[in-house]
């Protein structure tokens, strides 16, 4: 074990929510958490970036559209295209959609209430930042909060996630087996979550951020939080 | 300058489902009215342009709305300026 701790930056936008817990779980798990803020010109030189789940900007016109236009978004994407460490929770996973750096959208849920409730999600593929050190098929236990978490794509982007290996998560039974009633939001594919042809840019909708503490909840995040370090940790 | 007053409608692309339209719809019965459906919902955005030519305005608008005020992925949009657009 390395005395060197990654420095992983979470990045706050006005409206976001869940950055005090995104820092708290990157300490949890053993690395550095640094505060970035929407307007910071360059990002600290940390080694891997969280966008936090949320209501940035009101999610005014679509959930997502504003914040991508925040001065951090443009060192942000520099970041990623350099093959740095970027993960994207709920508001961030749409943001992330929203700049084109992730396929896909998310609209409003199929049963249009909003849900908040823990749910499993099957590991699709370990060829990622946040799926290290899993095997395809691992069931994780992790909440979601959210009103519009629907995953949506163009057909040939729904293909190419299917062909390319890009869906990193699906809703799925607590067996791991798939199943309409498990998918909680309508998405297509069941898909919770998905990765870049690198896998260095990853989003999904359920929170990580909130299942590390076997006190307070499930801790399906803890396993995902051990590989964005360790992926971050390499870039030390 | 000249200013130029459009109106942009933004859209759901047919086949993505639209469950705001059809909460909608399940609730008009409610009122009476049972012979509705295909209700969609979408979005209204008005604006104006400050430039000389009419042209280059519509240009500017399609620009915007490529770029921001609609999402490709699953929404289309038509662009009113206020000659064309009912009053």
């Amino acid at each position: 074990m390395s005395a060197e701790r990654p420095r992983v930056g979470v990045v706050t936008f006005p409206g976001s929510l869940d950055d005090g817990d995104a820092l708290r779980a990157v300490e949890r798990m053993g690395g550095e958490a640094v505060q970035l803020w929407h307007g910071d010109p360059d990002l600290c030189g940390v080694d891997a970036v969280i966008l936090p789940g949320g209501f940035s900007y009101g999610d005014y016109l679509r959930t997502g559209a504003i914040a991508r236009f925040a001065a951090v978004m443009d060192e942000v994407r520099r970041f990623a295209e350099a093959g740095g460490p970027v993960l994207g929770i709920c508001n961030g996973f749409q943001i992330l959609c929203e700049a084109g750096l992730l396929p896909g959208a998310l609209i409003r849920n199929r049963g249009v209430r909003f849900v908040c409730k823990p749910v499993d999600v099957r590991v699709e593929t370990t060829a990622s930042v946040l799926t290290e050190g899993l095997a395809p098929g691992d069931v994780l236990r992790i909440p979601v909060k959210h009103g519009e978490g629907q995953f949506v794509a163009t057909k040939d982007d729904l293909r190419r996630l299917d062909d390319d290996g890009l869906v990193l998560f699906r809703y799925c039974a607590p067996d791991g087996g798939l199943d309409d009633r498990w998918n909680v939001n309508g998405s297509a594919g069941a898909i919770a979550g998905v990765r870049n042809a690198g896998g260095n840019v990853v989003g999904l909708m359920p929170h990580p951020e909130h299942a590390v503490d076997p006190d307070v909840g499930p801790t399906g995040g803890q396993p995902l939080f051990a590989s964005l370090l360790s992926s971050a940790l390499a870039r030390v | 300058m000249t200013a130029h007053r459009f109106e942009v409608l933004v859209s759901l692309k047919p086949g993505l489902l639209d469950p705001q339209g059809n909460a909608i719809e399940g609730s008009l019965p409610a009122l009476g009215w049972i012979n509705v459906r295909d209700v969609r919902v979408g979005k209204h955005i008005e604006l104006t342009v400050d430039v000389d030519d009419a042209g280059s305005a519509r240009e500017q608008v399609e620009r915007m709305a490529e770029g921001l005020l609609s999402n490709p992925v699953i929404e289309n949009f038509r662009i009113l300026s206020a000659d064309e657009a009912p009053a």
